[in-house]
């Protein structure tokens, strides 16, 4: 058994048992059963949770990536203490917060899933599980992105506060400039440009994968329907999903040098 | 055994240790001490390789460090701020040190008997007292059964008959051919356990000698006052 994954066990116990993931899972759980319960078609369930799931996730991952770091700042000098390799402690550290987040979303969002297969109806079933799958994958980006600016500032008011407008830049900001962008240079051939301004952004991305997999152009919005025009839903897809893990990789590889040089 | 030579590590433009050069033997309890800011915790951290340095070498039993771990299975540390996953129970921490030590030595459960550990075994760290964490902490860093222990402030949250416990059992330990390292502001604490005394003034050394020959050259009877008198000299 690899030292990385003995590290992240036990990390990963130490999480599933706090009261705030708890928390979180009940809360996707409750959101996620009352779309399902009060709105009967399945299309517009799956619009309002990408919506809420793209939004809060990230959210989540950033909040609980940085505050861990810096609340296990003293149990990371232990680890160091220890005849260990920095690589293997921080591996370790990221799969042990990415492991029971990802759990618990799948198990909030995963259960009216399963309720609807119980109820016979699998319409953009294979959607749904996009969706849970994304917010996973959006879940790793965002703990790798909050991880990495928390070990670049020792101030953690300053590591949490660039996490968070990191976040409010993908969320909300990110789209007003690209509007902008796209309105003030109407004129010229844009759909390069927005392919490109669409990749930079991991949001973006998982909200354009899961609408070219339930395939209703009319919900896409400009670059989506890019996407699908110039690469058919298919290579759109697998386009989109290789920037995705661009977005988890990198991320994990710059975290992984600074925190091999850091000073603890 | 430690050995230190002309080690500088600057932090931007403030230099915290300059030129040091010093060796830890082994039978030896030596007690860093010095004022806030002049480089003990800068030193104890180049030993465990915690923080890299501009210049300079550290040898632990032979090994130069390189970056290669594995020098760390010979130290047991104590650190003075004890913080581990507030949801794990102390089995937990237990039960991961030796998962990650993947070491076949037999485990010193004397600490663990004698400091009554037994009791709070499945309690979550979040719910243990200060002065119990410490315990822990100690319990951890005597396990393997070190060649090296560096102890930052070992007493310090302890009541008394637990300090006294842990105190004999540094004393038994150091007999038994370790190298000690201990911090502590504790001046009566370093007179009844160190025989030597590095002081650190500014990052550099102002005195690596016996514990009696500081007292001889400054004067006093006690090392709390040698300590403050040597501080305010050098503050004048």
């Amino acid at each position: 058994m690899s030292l990385t994954y003995k590290i992240a066990k036990y990390q990963a116990k130490d999480v599933l048992r706090s009261r705030w993931l708890i928390g979180f899972t009940f809360f996707l759980g409750v959101i996620s059963s009352g779309l399902f319960y009060f709105t009967a078609d399945t299309e517009k369930v799956i619009v309002s949770l990408i919506n809420i799931v793209f939004t809060i996730v990230p959210l989540i991952g950033a909040i609980f990536g940085a505050l861990y770091y810096y609340n296990s700042k003293e149990y990371i000098i232990f680890l160091l203490s220890q005849p260990l390799k920095r690589k293997q402690i921080f591996l370790g550290l990221y799969s042990g917060i990415v492991f029971p987040l990802s759990l618990s979303l799948v198990s909030g969002l995963g259960l009216p899933v399963v309720l609807f297969i119980v109820r016979g109806s699998f319409d953009y079933l294979v959607s749904l599980i996009v969706l849970i799958g994304l917010g996973a994958v959006l879940l790793s980006v965002f703990i790798g992105i909050s991880l990495f600016l928390s070990i670049l500032n020792d101030d953690k008011a300053k590591g949490l506060g660039f996490t968070l407008l990191l976040w409010l830049l993908f969320s909300f900001i990110y789209d007003g400039i690209v509007l902008l962008i796209l309105t003030a240079f109407s004129e010229y051939p844009l759909e390069v440009l927005s392919i490109v301004l669409s990749m930079l952004n991991p949001i973006d991305l998982a909200r354009i994968i899961v609408l070219l997999n339930m395939d209703i152009s009319v919900l896409m919005g400009y670059t989506g329907a890019i996407f699908q025009k110039f690469f058919g839903s298919f290579w759109g897809m697998a386009l989109t999903t290789t920037a995705l893990f661009v977005w988890i990789i990198v991320p994990l590889i710059l975290t992984k040098i600074f925190f091999a040089k850091k000073d603890f | 055994m430690i050995e230190i030579k002309n080690l500088t590590k600057k932090y931007g433009k403030h230099t915290a240790l300059s030129d040091v050069t010093v060796s830890f033997k082994p039978v030896e309890i030596t007690a860093v001490v010095g004022p806030n800011g002049s480089g003990k915790t800068t030193l104890i951290k180049s030993i465990l390789g915690l923080i890299g340095f501009n210049s300079g070498s550290i040898i632990i039993s032979n090994h130069e460090l390189n970056g290669n771990p594995i020098y760390r299975k010979d130290i047991g540390y104590m650190p003075q701020i004890p913080n581990y996953p507030e949801n794990l129970t102390v089995n937990d921490l237990m039960k991961m040190l030796k998962d990650l030590r993947e070491e076949k030595k037999i485990i010193d459960d004397e600490l663990y008997d004698d400091l009554e550990i037994q009791k709070y075994s499945s309690i979550p760290i979040k719910n243990l007292s200060g002065g119990t964490k410490q315990k822990i902490n100690a319990i951890l860093a005597f396990m393997f059964n070190p060649s090296i222990l560096i102890l930052d402030e070992p007493t310090a949250s302890l009541d008394p008959i637990s300090s006294s416990l842990l105190k004999n059992k540094i004393v038994k330990q150091n007999s038994s051919g370790k190298s000690i390292i201990l911090t502590s502001h504790n001046m009566s604490e370093i007179e009844e356990l160190a025989s030597n005394i590095v002081f650190l003034l500014e990052g550099r050394i102002y005195f690596n000698g016996l514990v009696s020959e500081l007292k001889r050259i400054s004067n006093e009877d006690k090392l709390e006052r040698a300590v403050a008198s040597i501080m305010k000299e050098n503050k004048n």
